[in-house]
């Protein structure tokens, strides 16, 4: 499972420190969010667009990434412009689309993509051990970073497992298909998976202990603010406000 | 099973994050130092689990497998949803970071609700009757997601009625496939494991495991 695709790289925002992702991206996404209107979503859309340019992401993965949020918009589009109550936009068949469903449609569009292009390009360019790190030096709570922790590391690996499984399935000719056998086969094989992740968290732990742990793990990295820091922190502080700006002036 | 960026309204978004703050203080409470990596890695397992698709009929569907994690986590599992989604959220942008708490509630909450129908019918040791809580685990875990999505997406648009209506259509084949993989899940872990369903102890028993390497 390759899980950090745009994790590598050099751009300011690769060289960012992940607490100010957290403090200046965050407020950034939750405005966009709550946005109303068409003009601070567009708005957000664009400075996205930027974060995302400036983040030099490959466009090949983006755009399948970006496709596959889409799709779900795609449905958006076919259910919405036809439910809402308001003045005819135009007309299919039968069915007449309002004008306030399209707008409606059109703003769901434009901050499902500034989210998700704004995520990628500030989160997506942080491994995730980087951004658990960051959360403990943000007072976040401990065992919910470990928990993290753990289970980042642990994903892969009961993959592999997973994968072990399969294959000894297909050694022994399985085809999946609606049969009694195929499903009891696959809920044999998710119990083991379950079975064989306890017995492994039981070795994992004794393992800790024998290293001495006693509820939490040392930091030794600690983190350092640069320039690129304190630009990017001020950029995506000033485009927050922008989505405030934007609202107030009531587009 | 998820919502996406950008469509629920602040007080939808507010609620869900309220509710997992509150699910999120009891699960971790419930989740000493001993069950951290317990709950990583069976997340992790389910997490891995949950993406095995199933054929139906011509197509094929995902397992939330959330009433499976009600049973085996109890009220951890809103730790282990939070993750999860935080994860994906972080790293494939399925769901998101402003939907974080709508998400983990729409999973974790039908978990909760799961694990505490079917807790009495577990602890009472049979085999039929554990089977017949996993049944209805799995369709606790789906149908309580479903609703609380439609849910959501109603109270913050009427006009979504249309779509809520026909999320929910689409899951009923969902639903039936996961209660019935639950159902032998439950089976096959009674046979194999059966503290882990908090017959004797386990991760969602009372009575703890012990041994020497206990150190809280």
């Amino acid at each position: 499972m390759h899980l950090e695709e745009f994790a590598e790289g050099s751009s300011p925002l690769h060289r960012m420190d992940p607490r100010v992702k957290f403090l200046a991206a965050g407020p950034f996404l939750v405005l966009t969010a709550l946005a109303g209107g068409l003009a601070a979503p567009a708005y957000a859309l664009v400075v996205s667009i930027v974060l995302a340019v400036l983040a030099g992401l490959d466009p090949l993965k983006l755009g399948v990434r970006m496709l596959v949020v889409n799709v779900f918009v795609a449905v958006v589009w076919v259910f919405l412009p036809f439910s809402m109550q308001g003045e005819a936009a135009f007309s299919i068949g039968p069915f007449v689309a309002s004008r306030q469903g399209v707008i409606y449609a059109l703003q769901i569009t434009l901050k499902t993509n500034a989210i998700v292009l704004a995520t990628i390009a500030v989160y997506g360019t942080t491994e995730a051990m980087s951004l658990a790190h960051a959360l403990v030096h943000l007072r976040a709570p401990v065992k919910l970073v470990y928990l993290f922790f753990y289970f980042y590391r642990y994903v892969s690996v009961l993959h592999e497992e997973y994968t072990r499984l399969r294959e000894a399935m297909r050694v022994r000719c399985f085809h999946s298909r609606v049969s009694k056998h195929s499903y009891t086969t696959f809920a044999n094989l998710i119990g083991m998976l379950i079975v064989r992740s306890f017995e492994r968290s039981e070795r994992v732990y004794e393992a800790m202990l024998c290293r001495g742990f006693h509820g939490h793990f040392p930091v030794i990295g600690h983190f350092h603010l640069h320039r690129v820091d304190y630009v990017m922190g001020t950029l995506l502080a000033v485009a927050s406000a922008g989505v405030v700006a934007i609202r107030m002036t009531g587009l | 099973m998820h919502m996406s960026e950008g469509v629920l309204s602040a007080p939808v978004l507010g609620a869900g994050a309220a509710l997992t703050v509150g699910g999120l203080a009891v699960g971790l409470r419930f989740m000493d130092n001993r069950r951290v990596p317990e709950v990583a890695v069976v997340a992790s397992a389910l997490f891995v689990a949950s993406l095995i698709r199933f054929p139906v009929g011509p197509a094929s569907v995902h397992l939330t497998l959330n009433g499976l994690a009600g049973i085996l986590l109890g009220w951890m599992a809103f730790p282990a949803v939070f993750v999860a989604l935080a994860l994906q959220a972080l790293l494939f942008q399925f769901g998101g970071f402003t939907t974080l708490g709508a998400n983990t509630t729409v999973m974790a909450l039908p978990a909760v609700v799961a694990s505490y129908t079917c807790r009495r019918m577990l602890r009472a040791g049979g085999k039929t009757l554990s089977i017949i809580a996993g049944a209805i685990a799995g369709a606790i875990g789906v149908a309580g997601g479903v609703v609380l999505i439609a849910l959501a997406l109603v109270s913050t648009e009427e006009s979504f009625k249309g779509l809520s209506m026909a999320f929910v259509a689409v899951h009923v084949p969902v639903l039936a496939v996961e209660s019935a993989i639950t159902a032998i899940v439950v089976a096959f872990l009674w046979k194999v494991k059966p503290e882990l369903l908090g017959i004797n102890g386990g991760i969602n028993g009372d009575k703890g495991r012990g041994g020497i390497l206990k150190s809280d």
